[in-house]
């Protein structure tokens, strides 16, 4: 199926989610409201003629300051067996930086939501461990917010000072010849 | 200086070599505690692979066949307990520098360390919250290989320049250490 009249089918069946549609370059993006992101995309898994089947990518986007709601959350889905793809992107505002999982519907997306959280901090409801994936679990902060520093913050990591701690300390056994 | 072998018998130990002149056997080699043992080590490092990032691949490129350093007496080891020095290739995050710390911390002495390539030297292009800004802030380095990676020729530089640092040390050996 192309994916302009996958993304018509989107609205025909969500009116009141499917926000906008875009196509570049033949890719077709469908901005939808993050409420009932979970049944969006059950239908786009369940529906046969579209049968999404494998989530490519899910990644999270800070547009502070360019757009109304900061966040966005973009789902690359594909479908191996009618190799078709589309785009689909959720915002979510600053407030209220919550989006229901969709691990009910694809297993995989598991350490991606993860990921988004550990970067973004933006929390998934309804997923079963939602931890850091990459940053250690006490750090402070969501690296990729626009408004994080690049060098990080002021105060440095403990596990690190104590990284450096240790190593004055055992500098004492060390064998000197 | 050479190998020393043992005296099979005492009346080897002095060579008549003209009337009234006795020399020591020609298999007795007198040289320096120094010379040997650190000939010894200098000739056999057995490092411990501890690959990080991309110059990794350049590590286990400089240990297979084409630049060969078996010939050099260096077997990789998988364990710190086993290994007289250690490559860290790599980019040190934050959170890997305490395993580093520890793989460091189990070797035994005499124990050296060769930081390979910008990241592990000096954090590199990652001047970012995750990168430790070079690995001898918690390590005492003895050679440093710069490059984005190295490759294996620096590599093998690198090596030869901890044999010569080897090679000049004195007093690092003794039974009362």
């Amino acid at each position: 199926m192309e994916p302009l009249q996958i993304a018509e089918k989107i609205k025909e069946r969500f009116p009141e989610e499917a926000l906008a549609i875009r196509e570049f370059r033949g890719q077709v993006s469908v901005t939808v409201k993050k409420d009932r992101i979970r049944d969006i995309c059950r239908f786009l898994h369940d529906e046969p003629d579209l049968f999404f089947d494998y989530p490519v990518d899910l990644c999270g986007v800070d547009y502070m300051g360019m757009k109304e709601s900061r966040f966005e959350v973009v789902y690359h889905l594909y479908s191996i067996k009618h190799r078709h793809a589309l785009r689909l992107k959720a915002e979510v505002p600053e407030k209220d930086a919550r989006i229901d999982s969709v691990l009910p519907v694809w297993a995989g997306v598991n350490w991606h939501e993860r990921e988004c959280y550990d970067m973004f901090g933006i929390s998934f409801t309804g997923h079963p461990d939602m931890r850091r994936v990459l940053l250690p679990e006490d750090w402070e902060g969501h690296p990729l917010r626009k408004d994080y520093p690049v060098k990080g913050p002021e105060k440095e990591w403990s596990g690190f000072l104590d990284v450096l701690e240790r190593s004055k300390k055992y500098r004492r056994f060390d064998w000197q010849g | 200086m050479g190998l020393i072998t043992t005296l099979s018998a005492p009346s080897m130990s002095l060579v008549e070599v003209e009337e009234g002149v006795k020399v020591l056997s020609p298999n007795i080699v007198i040289t320096s505690m120094d010379k040997l043992i650190n000939w010894g080590r200098s000739s056999s490092l057995w490092p411990m692979t501890f690959g990080l990032a991309c110059c990794a691949i350049e590590m286990m490129a400089c240990y297979a066949s084409h630049n060969d350093l078996d010939r050099m007496g260096i077997i990789p080891r998988g364990s710190p307990r086993q290994a007289d020095f250690m490559f860290v290739a790599g980019t040190v995050t934050k959170k890997m520098s305490e395993i580093v710390r520890r793989v460091y911390d189990q070797m035994p002495e005499p124990r050296y360390v060769i930081s390979v390539g910008s990241c592990a030297n000096s954090g590199g292009i990652f001047n970012t919250y995750s990168t430790v800004q070079g690995c001898d802030t918690f390590l005492p380095i003895d050679v440093y290989i710069p490059g984005c990676p190295p490759r294996p020729e620096a590599f093998i530089d690198g090596i030869i320049k901890l044999q010569e640092k080897i090679k000049k040390e004195q007093f690092r050996w003794g039974r009362w250490r």
